[in-house]
This record gives C-alpha cells, structure tokens and sequence, in this order.
C-alpha cells in the first residue's frame, strides 16, 4: 500500500482511511526517485523537506480527525514552469536558472488546497518549446520504457515522473500537444482541458492563447480527480471559465459507451502516419465500437494548414511572452555592458537556447509590420475556419479519435538537427490546440519493439467529461495502461 | 506671394482618477517612494495575467460620453512592443485596430469645434530618471490607467490647439475622469503639424511633436513649427516627416527621428485578455454618473437663471462650483444675489484657501442664511461682507455673527430713546400727524430711527417707544 505505484484516488483513500500514513507515501515516493531518477532525470529538482513536512501535517490533520482533501497525501510532481512560492521555476531556460517564485500558481494552489504533496519540479523542453525535452537548459530526460529513447515534449519530466510510477499525477502543460505527446510516448495518460478551464496564473507563458495547464497521470479516472479539483473560475486570470460539473463522480455508473459516436476524421488517420501508429489508433477504436460505441467518418478540411497556423500564431506569442526576459529586473543578465541595448542583446543572447532564439526570430518576423496580415491575420484565419470544423465535425459524432503523435517515440538526437520534421510531429495535436478543445491520450498498444503509443480523443469545448468517460470504459476493461517499464 | 495653411491634431493621453492601476492592484498615486507602488503584474514576473480594474473602465467610457464619442461594443486590448527599462513585460497593454470609442468632438468656441478620431484605453510606462551614476527605474507609474485620445487635424492655429486643450481638459476635469494636471503628467500631449498651400486638398508632411509639459508650450511650440515649416516651403524646401523635441528654452525643435527610424511596435491581440465588451447597462451607468456636462449647466444658468456670461463661466468652471451654488439656491437664495455673492466672495476667499470647496468654512445653508438678511433688508451690504469675512474665520451663524460684530439689533431702550426724540424733532410733521390719530405716519418715523442705526434698531422697541411719546403729548 506505501508504493507509489498506486493510482491517486486509490493513495487519497487510503491515506483518509488511515491505512497508509501520507509521510509513508512520500517516503516511498522519494525512495524510488533517487533509485531510478539519476537516470531518468524527470526532475529539475526534488523538495523532499518540503514534501516531508507537508506529509507530516496531514497525517497530523487525519489523526486529528480533520477532514482532508481529494488528493490527500498523493506526491504530485509539477512542471518547471509552475511556480510554487519560495522555490525555484526555470521553464527549463537558463535565463531562469535562478529565478525564486514570488507567488503560487492558482493551479498549484488548488493541489495544494486539495492536500496533495508537492514533491517536486520536472524538467521540460524550454518555455516549453519542444517535442522531446531535449531543449532543456538543464539536459535530456529518458524515456522509462528504453533510457535511448526520448519522452516527448514539453512536459517530459512529468509523463516520464508518472510511466516511471514516482508519482501517480504529474502538471503538465499544453501548448501545442506538450501533455498529449509525451504522455504518449511514455506509456501514460494525459489530459489538455478546455483552454481556460484551469486558471494559467502562475504559468510561465510561452503562448498564451494556447497554453493550458494540464496533468498527466496513469488512468483516466486519475485525471478526472485533478481535473475536478482544478477546474473553475480563478479571479486570477481574465480568460478562465467557470467551473463545470464534477466528472469523477460520473464515472463510477461508466460500464460502457453504447450511444457514442465516434468521428474518425481522415486527415489524421490518413496517409504520413507510421503503420503500427495507425494500427494502434484502429485496434482503440475497435475495442470502443466493442464497448458499444459507433464509428463514423468525418472531415476536418482545414487540417492541412494547421502546423503552419500554429507555428506562426505560438512563436508570435512567444516572441512577445518572453521580451519580459531583458536582463533588467531579475533573471540572467550578462553585466559588461556598457549600453543598455548590449546588455540586453548579451543576457538574451546567453539566456535561451537555440530553439527558443529561433522561434522569437520567426515570431518577431512574423507579427513585424508589413507581413503581420499576410502571416499572423492568415494564421488567425486559419484558426476561426478550423474551429468551424470541429464545429461542423461536432455535429455527426461526440469525440473524435486520432493517433497522438504521427511516429512512436524516437532516440534522443535523431531529430534535433531538422526543426521542420520535429515540428510536423506536431501535427495531429495543434488542431485541438488551435480550436481550444478538450483531449485526452490514452496508451494503447506498442511497437514490435515495445515502445508505447498513444491515441488521443477530442471533445468539443467543456466536455472534458466525454473524453475521461471514453478513456475510463477502456481502462476498465483493458491494461495497456498499467504496462510499467520500471521494476 | 503663397498663402499658407497650417494643419494641426493632437494626441493628447489622459490619466484616469482611479484608486488602483489599470490591471493591477497596486495604488496609483502621484508621489511615494520610488518602486513602492509596484505589484508583481506591474513587474511582468513571470506567469503573472493582467486583471482589468473595472473603475478605469467605466471612467473611461465616461470621458467617451463626456466628449460625445461613440462607445463601442466590443473593444480590444492589444499588445504594443518595444525594448525599455521603464516597460516591464517588453510591450504596452493598449489598443489598437478595436479601440473602445470612435468620433466625438472637443469645442473651440465660437461655434467652432475639432472631430475626435478615436478613444482608447492603456496602461503607462515607468519612469526614468538619468543621473550621474547610471539610471534609474521607477515603476510606481507603470500600469496606471490612461486614455489616449487622437484628434483629427481639424486644428489650423496653435491658438485653436490651445483653446482644444483648454476645453478637453474642462470638460474631464469636470466629469471627474482625470484631473488632467499638466505639470504632474496626468495630462500629456503630442503634436501633429504640418503646413501646405492654401487652398491645397493635400496636407503637406507631417511633424510630430513631443515634449511638450504645458499648454502654453503646445502653443509656443506649434508657433514655432508653423513659421519654420512656412519658411522651408516658402524657400521651395520640402519639410521632412519626422518626430521633433520642444527644448522650451531655447525655444526651437528639434530632429528625434526620421520616418525611417519609426518603431514597428508589433501590434497582437493581448491573448491573456477576453475582448472588453460593453453593454448598454454599462453606458447607462457611465452616463448617470457623468452627470450634466458643462454646456447644459451653462445653457440652464443663462437661460432659467438670467445669469450675465462671465458669472456662467465662473460657475461652471468646475462641477463643484456649481453644485455648491445650487445648494444655496435649495436654501431658498435668489439665483442673481447667490451668482454675484459667489463670484466675488466665495470664489476668490477659496481660491486662496485651497482645498476642497465642500470643505470652505462657510456651507451653503449658512450662506443663504446670510443672503436672507441681505434681502430682507436686516442687514446693508457693507455689514454683510463683514459677517461674510468674520464667519470665514470663526465658522459660526450669521445670526452669531452679527451679534459678535455689534451688527445686531439694539433694544435697549435708553439707547433707542434719544434716537427716536431727535426722529421726532427732525419730522414734527409726522409727529402732529400720529397724534392727530393717523398711525401711518408712524413709518416715517420708524424709518428715521432704523436709518439712524443702519438697520439695527430693534422695530417693535421703536414701535413702542413711538407710540409712549407721541401718545403723553
């Protein structure tokens, strides 16, 4: 009962019942950490004081007979670009390396409020800006499933943290597929919500109309406890939408998916995906039609120039997201300078690495004046008509289905040089971005070689409850998600 | 010989008198210690969201409804870029192609006035301040709510541009949207000039102006400009199209930067803020709250009152001058006495005073008290300027007042008796009359007396040393 490989409402429970202390459960958690973590490297940074001591004060709480939360005593690990006040959050940027948070993200404060255990922050490509966790300032993840191979990006630590059971629930966040993918790639099941839903406060922006907080966590069912506690109207951020109604309670009467339609939309299932990625997608879909559920095909014409939209609207955002990093109020600056426009161009310069300094170029090209029609206001376009797909899609079936990611997991440095090939990986997971929708990757089936795969389902906007049901029925009756690479 | 016109419009930005900045929490204030006023949204830390202070909104929808401009439904917040120690996140949160109102005008008098193009809401930068050892940043100003508002180019004098910003800054002062002190920068203008052939249906190459910290250096400014560019094209010159900078004691302008060097400021839909959408409830509110604008209050003062102009305009200088007014009017004041008392003695006292004029000393009601005497004939002009000046200072009754000031009504009999012996000697006609049974001419002599003591002699104690000396023979 103290491993942590335990699913986080089983942990809460158990934790609430009295049968396992949540001090045990972190121990236990932070003992596997430092057995497989120096390989791994999931974590930026492990706050075992931090997360003891929080143990420690809800089993106090318990044995006084308080009521304690829906994550009691559940270790939680959270993206390097949470904040989490008094700790560091870098983004995986060197410009950050230092950087003491302020303040909590509200996201990280409803964890808390629903007495899970921070235990520590994981490492991400930086700002978010990658598919493989490779562009951290502070190195590569492994996969769990073969040290050789990458976890995906952004939120890599994270899916790793989880696929390697030091955590049952990991933060992520989502810009453009960075939960989806990588939760994908390791075995794991990843929810992006509606954009929105979770408040962004706190958040290091890379992109912030598409940026999402979302979580990675071994089952569906897992997911819809977070969502259920994350969810809702945060004074904090303007653009938050108000809460829906709880999800996990909805899943306990979930045996099957009889009356669901199911659109399979050609685009993403076509042609360009790697076999067994599309094998995996259509046995997903099998067994759902199995479970009840029917299968129709749908279109989303607009697919096409999604990768373009995305990339030319998220490194404008970015571009303008991160001028705040110019060396003057905290953050790395380079002295020396004696000009302030040298000093500035020096701490940038040293700061973000090669992939974050590529894509403020582009978006700063992009959104300059003069081309800012031709390329942003195209993109913007884009995305209405792309919305207006999904929408029409919508109206022949309740959830869409599509592989994850257009390859299985691949080894580290085999696409570092080719920024285009590693960007059209994105293409199966900016659409929902793009449209703001809510999707969930669920693990379902492997390569010849065993690495994991992973299948995403779409809901319209707010129904993250469709895609956790969809997932749960599955889960229930299957164990492609509890494949565990690790001992 | 060409004759010249000139073509002028104005960018003028406004701060708004909100308690708090425009998307952060942190106070807004004129002074304080340096970075002391700063939240981590003014900071631009990472992950921190702008939150819109909705009291600068609706000051801002006020100032659009004071000035007669369009509100618009939806407006939009975009992101405006540029690297500078005294903007935080690397871009300003303003607006750009969906500002929050269109059109308006701003009158010049005489039946003139100047179109507005636009009205929108923004956040200001920091402050810097160069000094010996480096400079320095002060981020109390960055994130306070402003208004930006664009004219077009229907100016054609630096006078005309004068009297533009005399009245926009009236007419928000008036409403409460700012109180658009120059000097202090919470009124701030730009200009735009340029000069072509009269009669020309194309304006010629426009400058743009800046640093100009008062309206007298708007207009000396613009003189400026005018005769240099009327003297470029005279000479078959061709003006540059350039932002200049007002060095006010040298008086001359100066190149900042060419065209070429314009800033591309990267305009973006701020992504972290829903499109401001304002409904009609919302104006209805902005326009209770606006209450009557300058020229309705004159027009009613002119027309309902008879008041002469230069006491309309004394009155509606500002809102408080004339709300103040029509308390004293409430209290049963006539509107031509209570307009002249206020011009030439409550007004000047303030203004020398200071402060809020709801804290003058003397209230309303206690003016009108005054004012009753005065017209009821109990008091001459003269005493009543000196119980004015005297409740000044001591902030008593009129009635008090009077007392203390020996202005009050004399009763006692063996000061009155005298007095009204030397009544009778002066009018033994009167005298015979009453006795001879015709109480008429009592008043002749009554009035004597009252004469006698400008007014202070109590009448029923001269009524009844009267009738006791006149009855005995």
């Amino acid at each position: 009962m103290t491993s942590p490989r335990g699913s986080a409402a089983a942990m809460a429970r158990a934790v609430a019942a009295g049968h396992v202390t949540a001090t045990e459960g972190v121990r236990a958690a932070l003992a596997r950490i430092q057995q497989h973590d120096p390989q791994l490297r999931a974590f930026v940074e492990v706050w075992p004081e931090r997360a003891l001591a929080a143990a420690a004060a809800i089993d106090r709480r318990r044995d006084a007979g308080e009521h304690l939360g829906p994550l009691a005593g559940v270790p939680v690990a959270i993206k390097d670009n949470l904040l989490l006040a008094g700790e560091r959050a870098s983004a995986g940027s060197r410009m950050l390396e230092t950087f003491r948070a302020p303040y909590t993200a509200s996201a990280v404060q409803r964890l808390l409020a629903a007495d899970a255990i921070v235990i520590g922050r994981t490492n991400m490509d930086e700002f978010g800006m990658g598919s493989t966790t490779e562009t951290s300032a502070f190195g590569p993840t492994r996969n769990p499933f073969d040290a050789n191979l990458v976890p995906g990006g952004s939120s890599g630590g994270s899916a790793a943290a989880v696929a390697a059971d030091f955590c049952p629930l990991a933060l992520g966040s989502d810009t453009g597929g960075s939960v989806r993918q990588p939760a994908a790639f390791c075995g794991v099941t990843g929810l992006k919500p509606t954009w929105g839903r979770v408040s962004r406060r706190g958040l290091v922006a890379y992109a912030s109309s598409l940026d999402c907080v979302g979580a990675i966590a071994r089952t569906a069912e897992d997911l819809a406890l977070w969502l259920d506690t994350a969810a809702g109207q945060d004074p904090g951020d303007a653009t938050s939408l108000p809460a829906t109604p709880p999800v996990v309670t909805q899943l306990a009467a979930a045996n099957d998916l009889r009356g669901l339609r199911i659109g399979l939309p050609w685009e993403l299932n076509g042609p360009g995906l790697d076999d067994e990625v599309a094998a995996a997608t259509d046995a997903l879909g099998a067994a759902a039609r199995e479970h009840g559920a029917e299968l129709v095909g749908v279109s989303l014409p607009t697919v096409a120039h999604a990768v373009a939209a995305y990339y030319l609207i998220a490194t404008a955002e970015a571009a303008s997201n991160l001028a705040r990093y110019d060396g003057v109020r905290y953050g790395l600056r380079r002295s020396g300078a004696s000009r302030l426009e040298a000093m500035t161009t020096a701490s940038r310069s040293a700061g973000f690495g090669e992939e974050v300094q590529l894509r403020i170029l582009l978006g700063t090209f992009a959104s300059s004046y003069g081309y800012e029609a031709q390329f942003h206001g195209a993109a913007q376009r884009v995305r209405a008509r792309l919305a207006a797909d999904f929408a029409a899609a919508f109206a022949h079936c309740d959830v869409l289905l599509s592989p994850t990611s257009p390859v299985p997991p691949f080894p580290l440095g085999s696409r570092r040089d080719d920024p285009l090939a590693m960007w059209l990986c994105d293409a199966l997971t900016v659409p929902a971005s793009l449209a703001g929708l809510p999707a969930l990757s669920q693990p379902w089936g492997a390569t010849a070689d065993g690495r994991p795969l992973g299948s995403t389902w779409t809901a319209p906007a707010g129904r993250e409850d469709l895609v956790l049901r969809v997932a749960h029925v599955l889960q229930r009756h299957s164990d492609h998600h509890l494949r565990r690479p690790l001992p | 010989m060409n004759a010249w016109t000139t073509v002028i419009g104005l960018e003028v930005h406004v701060q708004l008198a909100t308690a708090s900045k425009l998307f952060s929490p942190a106070p807004v204030a004129a002074l304080g210690e340096p970075n002391t006023r700063v939240h981590a949204i003014d900071l631009g830390l990472p992950g921190v969201l702008p939150l819109p202070n909705a009291q600068a909104i609706a000051l801002a929808i006020r100032a659009a409804l004071a000035l007669g401009a369009e509100v618009q439904r939806r407006s939009v917040f975009a992101r405006k870029h540029y690297f500078y120690p005294d903007l935080p996140k690397g871009y300003q949160i303003s607006q750009y192609d969906e500002p929050l109102a269109r059109g308006g005008s701003v009158s010049l008098g005489d039946g003139r006035s100047c179109r507005l193009h636009r009205l929108h809401v923004e956040e200001d930068a920091g402050k810097l301040t160069h000094t010996d050892a480096g400079t320095l940043v002060d981020l109390n100003r960055a994130g306070v709510p402003l208004v930006e508002i664009v004219g077009e180019p229907d100016l054609r004098t630096p006078a005309e541009a004068h009297a533009f910003l005399r009245e926009l800054r009236h007419v928000l002062r008036f409403c409460g949207v700012s109180d658009c002190d120059m000097e202090l920068g919470s009124l701030r203008c730009d200009a735009n000039i340029s000069v072509m052939p009269e009669g020309s249906a194309q304006f010629g190459a426009k400058v743009e102006l800046k640093n100009l910290n008062s309206m007298k250096m708007v207009q000396r400014a613009l003189e400026f400009e005018e005769r240099r560019q009327t003297a470029v094209l005279a000479a078959g010159g061709r003006v540059a199209t350039e932002t200049r900078g007002w060095n006010d004691e040298l008086g001359e302008s100066r190149p900042l930067r060419s065209k070429e060097q314009a800033p591309d400021y990267r305009y973006l839909p701020d992504p972290d803020l829903p499109a401001l959408i304002v409904g009609d409830d919302e104006v209805a509110t902005a326009r209770s709250a606006l209450g009557e604008l300058p020229v309705a209050r004159a027009a009613r003062y002119r027309e309902h009152f008879a008041l002469p102009a230069p006491d309309v305009e004394a009155l509606c200088a500002e809102r408080s001058i004339g709300d103040w007014f029509e308390r004293v009017l409430a209290h049963g004041s006539a509107p031509k006495l209570a307009a002249n008392w206020l011009v030439a003695e409550v007004l000047p006292a303030w203004r020398q005073r200071g402060g809020d004029l709801d804290a003058f000393p003397i209230a309303p009601d206690r003016l009108a008290e005054l004012l009753a005497l005065l017209a009821g004939g109990a008091i001459t002009q003269v005493a009543a300027r000196r119980v004015f000046a005297h409740l000044l200072d001591h902030g008593t009754t009129a009635a008090t007042a009077m007392r203390e000031l020996g202005l009050d009504r004399i009763t006692d009999p063996e000061v009155l008796r005298p007095l009204v012996q030397a009544a009778i000697a002066a009018l033994p006609e009167a005298a015979a009359a009453v006795r001879a049974g015709k109480p008429k001419a009592l008043d002749a002599l009554k009035g004597h007396v009252m004469r006698s003591t400008r007014g202070r002699a109590d009448p029923a104690a001269v009524d009844a040393l009267l009738a006791a000396a006149l009855s005995g023979g």
